[in-house]
């Protein structure tokens, strides 16, 4: 069973949500990825979100594209990035691991050849931000070789054709984008964010994570009400941005991560009973 | 005759429904864009067929952009080259000065059909920029463009005329500063402001719609030259030349003419310092196939994936891919892409300006160039049909500081 399912299934037999954070691979040095990642997990993360530096991340705001753009003078590619999940995997037998990136690369390396690696690795699903399901054939059948999920994003604008759509083909979980805008967005409107998830779920068979803009323990804690799990990204990796070595960046992450777990515990309620894929 | 100059319907039909030329195209972007992109491509599937938005398109053509553009025999140019005939469509006749305004005339009343109350574009060398600003002044709508800071700097004329018509000019610096930062800024304006923005893409890059698009709006480049060459000359030309970055004037006057198999295709695609090198912007030439700003396509990567800096003297040519279409022109072998470095683009568009009086964009002088090459190969009974896709008063700061004259 994929570690994703495992953990959703415990999170919920818990009654409680999940905090995803992202961390962009390699920033603010290549050396604090795999550290910061196990601070995350001791701060209350349940399963993480590892970005994979591109050159044009047309999705993204502008602190994950300056982390991208720092990671990658520093000489990150897809095989530092996977080594960093290895190394991870070490440490940690079961907190689930996600990439999210771009395609080019993956298509530069080779889908099958990545896939393969991922899984080796020990990942267990990938967010691949520019291959919607209409596009991503290939890319599905040698996920599905490796038991890794596709997770696929859903947005306010998403029509019912394909959210159903979305829903059909999720492993994992549903990432429903609680802005309209790119990751970090400042315009984030937590009372919308509890019917606009409800439709999200009515469709889903998977649990639904919500992401993009959530900054305080606050959004983490409105957002928790209705959703499965709470992903974290620019707001952390800005704090990552300002320290100076790995073991600030591991404050930073725990600093950060600590208050928001405790407001996503406090405020929750029971997660609701969805079926696991 | 008049049924050659007439037959413009295409055949083969591409792109798909999704908007695939072959294994091209596509719509490669993030689920934030997809409900703007289907809302987009309806909008434009709708209008195409409404008789009085296209009548409303032509008049425009007409009376602003000043359509039809003439084909110019250009004998001084021919004789230098010595062979075929080099005969020229004056796109840099039109308003604002390049082929560029046939698509933002064009986008500009899709918005405003619409109901969008806000233009965005990207620009590289600014012709884009200022054509988008042109019919944003004339609609009353606001127009936010980005730019990399790059070509803010070596393009300083278009930005102030940007900014004369009314356009709010975003200086992009992250990545190289060129444009497909530009691009990637555009696109994040418009996925945040998706509800009353229309975003006028320049070229037929992009995902679907925007290559079929783009291309459907600058194909009356290559309509009007067909009947104007059946008119004037009798025939229609034995190749066609025009340069390509993204490539929209190039599919324009490609795309009426693709099944006429006698009728040669050259694209040519900025070979910087030399394609040996990464100093070109050459991705058909020197590229391989990916995926960047929303389709499958060639584009210039390094070993990892990662999307490498170009170099043109030409910032309309700086750019990393092309149209998907052109894809798959060279891989079905209709069309033939080729390289001119900035050299022979410098050379070329000195040799038109003193023996023509015609300045040429330092885009087009890359067209020029080679269809020069091309026609010392080849008979004085042939015509080659060289698109001149824009004028050049916009490149003169570039050319005097690169012949070391300050202004």
């Amino acid at each position: 069973m994929n570690r994703i399912d495992v953990r959703f299934k415990q999170l919920r037999e818990q009654g409680r949500k999940a905090l995803i954070p992202y961390v962009t691979a390699g920033y603010p040095g290549p050396d604090s990825t795999v550290a910061v990642l196990h601070a995350a997990v001791e701060s209350g993360a349940d399963l993480i979100e590892v970005g994979m530096p591109f050159s044009d991340v047309m999705a993204d705001g502008p602190v994950i594209q300056e982390a991208c753009a720092r990671s990658l003078e520093q000489g990150t590619g897809l095989e530092q990035v996977l080594a960093m999940v290895a190394e991870f995997r070490r440490g940690d037998a079961d907190t689930p691991v996600i990439l999210m990136g771009y395609a080019n690369p993956i298509e530069r390396r080779g889908v099958a050849r990545f896939c393969e690696e991922a899984a080796a690795a020990g990942v267990d699903g990938l967010l691949i931000v520019d291959c919607p399901a209409d596009e991503a054939e290939e890319m599905r059948s040698q996920l599905a070789r490796h038991d890794l999920h596709q997770i696929f994003l859903v947005a306010p604008t998403t029509t019912d054709a394909r959210l159903k759509r979305a829903a059909e083909l999720a492993g994992g979980f549903l990432y429903y984008v609680s802005i309209k805008g790119v990751t970090g967005g400042a315009n984030l409107d937590t009372a919308s964010l509890a019917p606009a998830v409800e439709r999200v779920r009515a469709a889903a068979g998977v649990p639904v994570a919500v992401g993009f803009g959530i900054r305080t323990p606050e959004h983490a804690a409105a957002a928790a009400e209705s959703a499965d799990a709470v992903i974290i990204g620019s707001a952390l990796v800005e704090r990552l941005g300002k320290a100076d070595s790995a073991a600030a960046a591991v404050a930073a992450a725990r600093d950060y991560l600590a208050p928001i777990r405790r407001a996503m515990d406090n405020t929750a309620s029971p997660q609701s009973d969805v079926v696991t894929a | 005759m008049a049924e050659l100059a007439e037959k413009t319907q295409i055949s083969g039909q591409l792109p798909d429904a999704g908007g695939h030329f072959g294994v091209f195209g596509g719509r490669f972007v993030s689920e934030t864009l997809m409900a703007a992109l289907e809302e987009l491509e309806a909008a434009w599937r709708h209008y195409v067929n409404d008789e009085s938005f296209m009548a409303e398109f032509d008049a425009d053509l007409a009376h602003f952009v000043g359509r039809p553009s003439p084909l110019y025999f250009a004998r001084n140019l021919t004789e230098k080259a010595g062979g075929a005939k080099i005969v020229l469509k004056r796109e840099d006749l039109n308003h604002t000065g390049a082929h560029k305004i046939n698509n933002t005339v064009g986008q500009g009343l899709l918005a405003k059909a619409m109901g969008k109350k806000r233009l965005i574009a990207e620009t590289g060398a600014g012709q884009h920029g200022v054509a988008s600003a042109t019919i944003a002044a004339r609609l009353g709508l606001p127009c936010v463009v980005y730019m990399g800071s790059e070509d803010v700097k070596r393009q300083s004329v278009n930005v102030f005329r940007m900014k004369l018509l009314g356009a709010e000019v975003v200086s992009v610096d992250a990545g190289s500063k060129t444009l497909k930062d530009a691009l990637n800024e555009a696109m994040r304006d418009w996925v945040t402001n998706v509800d009353d923005t229309f975003y006028i893409l320049g070229t037929v890059a992009g995902p679907h719609p925007y290559p079929a698009m783009v291309r459907d709006f600058n194909a009356v480049v290559g309509r009007e030259a067909r009947v104007q060459m059946v008119d004037e000359y009798g025939r229609l030309p034995d190749a066609l030349v025009a340069c390509v970055g993204g490539g929209s004037n190039a599919i324009g006057l490609f795309h009426p003419f693709i099944d006429d198999r006698d009728v040669a295709i050259y694209g040519v695609e900025a070979a910087g310092r030399g394609l040996h090198g990464q100093e070109h912007a050459a991705s058909l030439c020197a590229g391989r196939v990916g995926v960047l700003h929303g389709s499958r396509t060639y584009l210039l990567d390094d070993e990892a994936g990662q999307i490498i800096d170009t170099h043109s003297v030409s910032a309309g040519l700086d750019y990393p891919g092309v149209g998907p279409e052109h894809a798959w022109l060279k891989d079905s072998g209709r069309a033939e892409y080729v390289g001119i470095d900035d050299e022979e683009a410098m050379a070329a568009f000195h040799d038109l300006t003193r023996l023509e009086g015609i300045m040429p964009a330092l885009e087009s002088a890359h067209a020029i160039a080679y269809g020069m090459k091309l026609a010392s190969q080849m008979d004085s009974d042939r015509i080659i049909l060289v698109n001149l896709s824009g004028r050049g008063d916009k490149d003169i700061n570039t050319v005097a500081e690169l012949e070391g004259i300050t202004l």
